[in-house]
């Protein structure tokens, strides 16, 4: 079940807000596309990110895909455990998968530009008809 | 079966070809040959070569000429070796998989370094790799530093990969020991260098400071690249990787491969553990199966074309693995004293050669730094005429260094290995001795 | 770290060809597996300074010529070769390597010449280079070919980097190379490495390239159209003459990726469709040994307004007959690899040329293409065939049929290995969903092609009834399906004592 209190990018990110805030990682649907994850590659602490650009990728055994950023700001935190345990963004990709966190510089323009949970539901039966 | 497809002739297959393009009439070529008519033409060709078969040669630069054990062709015409393809699958592959991680092994072990791959073209390519993967690693800086006794074939053809690329290449030459100016690389070294790549030994001959370069590249943080053309070297000169090396490559044709005019060859590259995300190439790794049995896999497959396309770290599809075969059976055979002793003997007979050829008058060594099998020496005469005398005494004396160095036209670069017997040697200087004398007449 | 300790195979273990250790393993104290002669001069000491002098490298093995020859004699039991059987790989073109090819590579002569000689010591190597280069003229119908390129995705950028060259004479390199979604993935790769930009051209519903978005994606921006030829469905681009209008229209070049040459070898020319350039690989269509990944050779031919740009230096000949390297190229882009290329490689493909002549030639194209069509008829009925438009050499299928039963083209390829059958390509070209791309070659007799068809029927029927045994296929091989996650996660790249 896709959270509902987060928002979704059309790339498949989510980002879930508290306060000035966000928590970024991919949801289940693109980890299930990917497949067993095996390395992801996350900006450093400090760099400023924006909305839609590159930030980083991430491989599975057959794959390979680029990360973009919901939302702009400055990276707060990195999950260091995904170093040594990139499988935790298939086995819980909301929780113990997430990758970044960002103090978010235009949430209330950029956040509204995001899909809900409905829309991303949507979105995604959309996608895998095809 | 044209049945089963249901047209009445072969011809119909091939309607969507228009049929102006089509050709109606056979191509101009000769042919067909029996095996019989194919020998003649291809014996006669090699004939009219002149080469190591007829003549005593002494040519490096870049391709020499070393033992090949018997068993090593054996092997590689078996069937499952010769005619075998990538091995994508691996469940049927397991030979040559396990065979490659080996030689990945091999190759660690000799450089010392972390991570090596399954080949690249040759040295050259691999220098130009090492060049894009340096520049990949080192964000926003367009420089690079290649020393200039790197062998010139390989900074040509890296110039001809980065020609659109908005890299620079900042050329460093030599002291009058023939390793690289210090000086000159201390000046060069600035902000915007992202790598600096010496040979070792150089196209010289001459055994660089490993130390003394690292230790100015670390200044401004730039890749260290050690190439290494002459592959035998590894038995008895320190690897790069024990003296701080970032990136190490070169050439494994000194391994047992005939020089076979200049290919097929076998390019390798070994890195820090911590660059292996940007390596070109096929990696294997080990795993197990659902079985729980150990096996090899191809990995790492993401940065290849295949899958990662137009950001791959590299184009390369095809390989030389077959020619990896070969090199990693000569490892294996040779192991680890044999590396040593074939090193050793190269060490040896060379300082023999030089030593020999220092007593004919007028003859003098170009570079006083120390070498490993490869030396140039000097005499008061045009290399090209001294080289034509040798071969009038069947001596493929060495490589005129002129050609690749403008202003050196009186130096001869001379390779020596573990094939060369003590007579031979004798027999070099007694000819050069000879040659010089109907020089000066 | 390794993963698992092997045991050292005793008498009480069976001998199954998987418990094979690795060399390193083998490795016992003193044992040698080569013999120099004796140093025959004076030992020297202190020739290389303290800091650079090294002893014998600890880890590394110990073994005799017997342990090498029965240690790789055993591994290459657990491959495949074509050598035992059918390897329908698609785009690979798997045929038989005449082993006349091998002899010839081996005459002293050519082995041991050494590629720095001056001219005249190698008239041979050099008659030999010229040679395939006018064989392979007619061949194309192109006025040049570079034999420098030592692979196929080393002549793509070759002819990407002349392209470039051109371009820039006229004073605008320009920017995007475009490339149909169902190419190899070496094409764009090489595109970057040359400096441009990729812009994915997208099929049509024939899966071939439409010429009104062809149209409309040629600007003055773009530099040129790779285009593989027939196309990786096995699908001819009728429509290439057209094509080459519209580029050439603009000012843009058309490449041509000659991976697939086996499809009309002698039936036409690569020149003759407005082409201006292309690699071909002379370990596919010309038969050089794949050795498990390489060596092989990819020439370049081009039109005559590239032949400035070539690679540096080129093989002439004098008029009285003698060969000579020319150097003085002043608009080439320089050299692709030290020294001349695979030489070895040449050599075997002209051996395979001069054995085939012109009508050889001819008909390995009219029987790679009969073989197989007769596939995809004897196969059509089961599996989905994605697009309708004429097969030449290879075929593509889709798993879509069986899916249904919840099983997939990766499973189909690991079933068929349990059948005798190396897989053909599976999930390429992309624009096909779980593709199976077959290409017989013109080696296969009949009897092949039909055990081959026998075997993809019965996995079909596998899939409806007894769809776990294919998913957990293979079951007879020397492994079985390996755990890939594992070997990128903690990647174990080398043995380590």
């Amino acid at each position: 079940m896709t959270p509902e209190d987060s928002r979704y990018a059309k790339s498949h990110e989510y980002v879930h807000v508290e306060g000035d805030i966000g928590t970024i990682g991919i949801t289940d649907y693109a980890q299930k596309e990917l497949g067993d994850v095996v390395f992801v590659e996350l900006p450093q602490v400090g760099t400023e990110i924006e909305q839609g650009d590159e930030m980083g990728s991430i491989e599975s055994v057959k794959a390979v895909s680029e990360l973009f950023a919901p939302v702009s700001g400055e990276v707060v935190e990195v999950n260091e455990a995904l170093a040594d345990k990139p499988e935790l963004v298939n086995t819980d990709p909301y929780g113990d998968g997430w990758m970044i966190k960002v103090k978010m510089s235009a949430a209330a323009d950029e956040i509204e530009e995001l899909m809900t949970a409905d829309d991303y539901e949507d979105y995604i039966r959309a996608e895998s008809g095809r | 079966m044209l049945a089963v497809i249901g047209v009445d002739s072969i011809d119909r297959l091939f309607e969507s070809i228009p049929k102006d393009v089509q050709l109606d009439t056979p191509l101009d070529i000769p042919g067909p040959w029996s095996e019989i008519e194919a020998r003649r033409y291809f014996r006669g060709l090699a004939a009219k070569n002149k080469t190591a078969a007829d003549h005593v040669s002494f040519l490096g630069g870049g391709a020499y000429a070393h033992s090949q054990p018997a068993c090593v062709d054996q092997l590689l015409l078996r069937a499952e070796f010769l005619t075998s393809y990538t091995p994508y699958q691996p469940e049927v592959s397991q030979g040559t998989l396990q065979s490659i991680f080996e030689y990945q092994t091999h190759q660690c072990l000799l450089t010392g370094l972390d991570v090596a791959n399954a080949s690249l073209y040759d040295g050259s390519t691999a220098l130009c790799e090492a060049v894009l993967l340096a520049e990949r690693v080192v964000k926003n800086r367009t420089k690079v530093i290649i020393a200039k006794s790197v062998h010139p074939h390989y900074t040509e053809t890296v110039r001809t990969y980065v020609q659109n690329l908005g890299l620079e290449i900042v050329e460093v030459g030599w002291t009058s020991d023939g390793r690289v100016d210090l000086e000159a690389l201390r000046k060069a070294c600035t902000g915007g260098v992202f790598a600096v790549a010496v040979q070792s030994p150089n196209f010289l001959g001459v055994l660089e400071d490993y130390d003394a370069v690292a230790e100015v590249a670390n200044t401004i943080g730039a890749v260290k690249i050690a190439v290494v053309a002459e592959a035998t070297s590894f038995g008895i000169v320190t690897p790069p990787g024990e003296h701080g090396f970032d990136v190490c490559v070169g050439e494994g044709q000194a391994w047992g491969i005939p020089p076979s005019f200049g290919g097929p060859y076998v390019g390798f590259m070994v890195v820090r553990d911590a660059l292996k995300r940007h390596m070109p190439g096929r990696l294997v790794g080990e795993t197990v199966d659902v079985d729980g049995r150990r096996a090899y896999v191809l990995t790492l497959a993401t940065r290849e074309q295949h899958i990662r396309r137009g950001k791959a770290t590299s184009n390369i599809c095809t390989n030389e693995a077959l020619i990896a075969l070969a090199a990693n059976i000569y490892l294996s055979l040779m192991g680890k004293e044999g590396l040593r002793e074939v090193a050793m003997h190269c060490l040896q007979k060379a300082a023999y050669l030089r030593d020999r050829l220092q007593t004919i008058s007028t003859v003098t060594i170009a570079f006083r730094g120390p070498v490993y099998n490869e030396f140039v020496y000097r005499t008061p005469f045009p290399a090209r005429e001294i080289l034509l005398d040798l071969e009038h005494q069947k001596i493929l004396g060495g490589l005129p260094l002129g050609e690749f160095y403008p202003g050196h036209d009186n130096e001869i670069l001379v390779a020596v290995t573990e094939l060369h017997s003590r007579e031979q040697l004798d027999q070099y200087a007694k000819a050069l001795s000879a040659a010089v004398a109907r020089g000066r007449r | 770290m390794t993963i698992t300790e092997q045991e050292p195979a005793t008498a009480a273990v069976p001998r199954g060809a998987s418990r094979e250790g690795l060399i390193f393993e083998h490795s016992r104290p003193g044992r040698r597996g080569y013999r120099l002669p004796p140093l025959d001069v004076r030992e020297q000491k202190d020739l290389l300074p303290r800091g650079l002098m090294r002893e014998a490298i600890a880890d590394e093995v110990e073994v005799s010529e017997v342990d090498v020859i029965r240690h790789f004699t055993r591994l290459s039991k657990l491959n495949v070769s074509i050598d035992a059987g059918l390897y329908p790989l698609g785009s690979c073109t798997m045929k038989h390597n005449p082993r006349l090819n091998e002899e010839m590579a081996r005459t002293p002569g050519f082995a041991l010449s050494h590629p720095l000689q001056p001219d005249h010591q190698v008239q041979g190597d050099l008659e030999l280079i010229w040679t395939l280069e006018q064989t392979l003229k007619a061949i194309f119908g192109m006025p040049r070919v570079t034999l420098q390129p030592v692979a196929g995705a080393h002549g793509e950028l070759t002819g990407i980097l002349m392209i470039h060259k051109a371009l820039s004479r006229t004073g605008n390199p320009r920017k995007y190379i475009l490339i149909p979604d169902s190419a190899h993935g070496t094409n764009p790769a090489s595109a970057a490495f040359a400096g441009y930009e990729i812009r994915e051209l997208k099929s049509n519903s024939r899966g071939t390239v439409d010429l009104e978005a062809l149209e409309q994606a040629v600007d003055k921006d773009v530099a040129a159209l790779m285009l593989t030829v027939p196309n990786t469905l096995g699908v001819f681009e009728s429509d290439i003459r057209k094509m080459a209008e519209i580029l050439h229209g603009q000012g843009a070049y058309l490449y041509c990726d000659g991976a697939n040459l086996n499809a009309f070898v002698g039936i036409a020319r690569p020149g003759d469709m407005g082409i201006d350039v292309m690699h071909s690989n002379l370990h596919k269509t010309f038969s050089t040994p794949h050795g498990g990944g390489g060596p092989g050779a990819g020439p370049v031919g081009v039109s005559e307004r590239l032949v400035p740009f070539l690679p540096a230096p080129t093989v002439e000949r004098r008029t009285d007959g003698s060969f000579y390297l020319e150097f003085h190229r002043p608009d080439s882009i320089g050299r692709m690899r030290a020294f001349n290329g695979n030489f070895g490689v040449l050599l075997r493909a002209l051996t395979y040329i001069r054995s085939m002549g012109p009508d050889g030639l001819r008909r390995i194209a009219q029987i790679a293409v009969l073989n197989a069509n007769y596939i995809r008829a004897r196969l059509k009925g089961t599996y989905h065939l994605p697009y309708e438009a004429p097969s030449l050499h290879e075929v593509v299928f889709s798993d879509r049929n069986q899916t249904a039963h919840d099983v997939h083209t990766l499973d189909i390829a690991k079933r068929l290995m349990d059948y005798g059958f190396h897989p053909p390509t599976i999930y390429f070209p992309l624009i096909v969903s779980g593709a199976l791309m077959i290409e017989p070659t013109e080696s296969e007799p009949k009897e092949e092609l039909d055990a081959f068809c026998e075997a993809m029927l019965a996995i079909a029927r596998e899939c409806a009834e007894r769809p776990e045994l294919v998913r957990s296929a293979p079951h007879t091989t020397p492994v079985r399906r390996l755990d890939e996650a594992r070997a990128a996660r903690q990647p174990v790249l080398r043995w380590r004592r």
